[in-house]
């Protein structure tokens, strides 16, 4: 099976597509949508464990030779992402099925969903720049619909802004790919790869390379281009939230990953410092933020700039340890913001409110919830026993063998932050004076509560299995550190 | 003051075979001169437009009753298709495959597979298209 790396992408398209002739059919929706979940996320792990025993897959479309085709290529790096993207939907979308209502259901909501995912796993499959632009295009068209789906007025407004940024961010990446191809002649990211070591990176390239930053900044909601964010991820419900946050920002992260670990890494003194004071800052805005609003929402809202700022930190030490710190985070922090936003969706759906000073004593009504909750916001913070533990130690150390000393210590700092954000959601939430609750039904908050316990649950057992994961990330790490890796499984000839 | 439109209508009905005459022409064109399922399906477009010009919405959909959505979404079955194809064989994905037949009526003709993704490119955006302007033209 040659085109088994393409099954992720192409069997939620397929589903994509059969939904839309289902349009009022609520039931044959989510079991459809959960059925070619389900087969994508079968063929993902089978892609898994094909990366472990084979090495990196590679495909060239259209049987065409292969800088002249599009190249499909799986590395361990990219097939992880992927299994996680799709677990994460999976359990978004059993999420769905008791908080996002009939109205946007009936309304193409399941197809956005598989559309997004075709996206967001063909960003991460593919090995064609150009190819890249088209799937994040996918992935921001099905994005535009989810964010607006319902239309109340606070969508509507940060729809137009949120579709604005990404317009002007999408010409740019245009116009970054037009430099490129002409300095380099080539889209085919290896073939990129070999060419741009053959000249030697003169300076127009590292004036590529910063373009790129700016596009997939603007993307993943880098430092100063992460104005978009807070604004626009709070209107949408929160299915479409966790998604986002989960998936949407993590996809110019790895987009950057991959270029500044593929392409331009021969200036590292000048790119990947400008990588590592961004991020750094990045951190701080994200710590600002996290600290300053007393909105379940925006706090953990930017808490995913934090975490976007930890992961581009540990790339930018382009060391073995930074760069696995940087893949473990990653995959933690997906699956960690994925279930802390099920989880304060279900504080919002209990209390009815997402300001924490009208909310207290939950304990004594909701304890599971807390409890998980508890755990969640450990994992996120990454106390040791939990996920998000050996990527941030990884980061840090990574750092330290680099002797960027302020740099780990800033990052140091910011678990502290984190950390104190997120309690203070549990100490307002759960603890102090019961407040007299808004009268809601059981069962909507039972049939939310399972996915979101067993994303926490996974999220713990990922923290805890971390010596089992090891061969796999390390798989991950080489790739990104020798380039040779990726370049010789996609030229073969 | 009632308007007749009675010039335009009757100019519409023979215009709209030759637009769409053309457009059948450019997508069937598109593998050896400029053209394609793109452009085609823009022109079948345009010539629905012109028929809705001239008539009411509610003539246009009597006439044509076609659901557009079903049509984006067969367009998009077509050319995946069309590109899964190739995984039954063992080939990488979007191998297109292409022949000699010996028709009938069209004698010696080459028949590529490539023609059916453009078939569904066509669909899809005729249907795309016009799913935007009923939306934005009608009342609901």
């Amino acid at each position: 099976m040659i085109n088994l790396l393409l099954f992720p992408i192409i069997l939620p398209f397929f589903f994509a597509i059969v939904l839309l002739f289902f349009k009022e059919n609520i039931r044959v929706q989510r079991s459809l949508t959960v059925i070619g979940l389900l087969a994508a996320l079968t063929s993902s792990l089978f892609l898994i464990s094909k990366v472990k025993a084979d090495g990196v897959q590679a495909i060239t479309l259209g049987s065409w030779p292969a800088p002249f085709g599009i190249s499909m290529v799986s590395d361990m790096f990219s097939a992880l992402l992927v299994t996680t993207t799709i677990i994460i939907t999976l359990f978004v979308v059993v999420y769905s099925f008791s908080s996002i209502g009939k109205e946007r259901e009936r309304f193409f909501y399941y197809p956005a969903i598989l559309f997004m995912i075709t996206g967001v796993n063909g960003a991460f499959t593919t090995g064609d720049i150009f190819n890249m632009f088209v799937f994040f295009e996918v992935l921001l068209i099905a994005s535009y619909l989810l964010i607006v789906l319902g239309g109340e007025k606070r969508q509507l407004r940060e729809s137009i802004k949120y579709i604005l940024v990404n317009v002007i961010s999408s010409a740019l990446f245009v116009i970054t790919v037009a430099y490129l191809y002409s300095v380099i002649g080539t889209l085919n990211m290896a073939d990129i790869s070999v060419k741009i070591a053959e000249i030697g990176q003169p300076g127009i390239i590292t004036v590529i390379a910063v373009l790129f930053l700016i596009v997939f900044g603007v993307k993943g909601s880098l430092f100063p281009l992460y104005f978009w964010l807070p604004g626009s991820y709070a209107a949408p419900p929160i299915p479409v939230l966790a998604l986002f946050g989960a998936l949407l920002t993590k996809v110019g992260v790895y987009a950057i990953i991959r270029t500044y670990t593929l392409f331009f890494v021969h200036d590292i003194g000048f790119t990947h410092e400008l990588l590592l004071v961004l991020s750094i800052l990045t951190i701080i805005a994200g710590c600002i933020g996290a600290l300053a609003y007393f909105d379940l929402k925006q706090i953990i809202i930017y808490n995913i700039v934090i975490a976007i700022g930890v992961i581009l930190f540990g790339v930018s030490q382009m060391n073995e340890s930074g760069l696995s710190g940087a893949i473990f985070y990653l995959v933690h922090d997906m699956l960690i913001k994925g279930a802390l936003f099920l989880l304060i969706g279900i504080i919002i759906y209990v209390t009815g409110t997402s300001n924490l000073r009208k909310m207290g004593g939950l304990m004594k009504t909701h304890a599971p919830l807390g409890w998980v909750y508890l755990i969640a916001a450990f994992g996120l913070a990454g106390i040791p026993p939990l996920s998000g533990f050996v990527g941030k130690m990884l980061i840090v150390k990574g750092a330290f063998e680099a002797g960027n000393v302020v740099g780990s210590i800033i990052i140091l700092a910011s678990s502290l932050v984190v950390l104190l954000s997120v309690m203070r959601i549990f100490i307002y939430a759960f603890w102090g004076k019961p407040v007299e609750l808004p009268k809601t039904d059981r069962r909507p908050y039972r049939s939310m509560m399972i996915p979101s316990v067993v994303l926490v649950v996974l999220s713990v057992l990922y923290g805890v299995g971390t010596e089992w994961l090891i061969p796999y990330m390390s798989d991950a790490t080489d790739v990104l550190l020798q380039p040779s890796i990726y370049i010789d499984a996609v030229l073969k000839e | 003051m009632k308007t007749n439109d009675v010039i335009l209508q009757t100019t519409t009905k023979v215009v709209f075979f030759i637009i769409f005459l053309f457009s059948i022409h450019i997508f069937f064109a598109g593998h050896y001169s400029p053209g394609g399922g793109f452009v085609g399906g823009l022109l079948t477009t345009g010539a629905i437009v012109l028929l809705l010009l001239a008539f009411d919405l509610k003539t246009v959909q009597k006439a044509l009753p076609f659901n557009f959505t079903i049509m984006t979404g067969i367009g998009l079955l077509l050319a995946l298709g069309t590109a899964s194809g190739s995984i039954f064989f063992d080939v990488p994905f979007f191998t297109h495959a292409f022949s000699h037949f010996n028709l009938p009526l069209f004698g010696e003709t080459s028949l590529h597979t490539a023609m059916i993704f453009d078939a569904g490119v066509y669909l899809v955006v005729v249907g795309a298209a016009i799913t935007m302007i009923q939306t934005i033209g009608g009342d609901t």
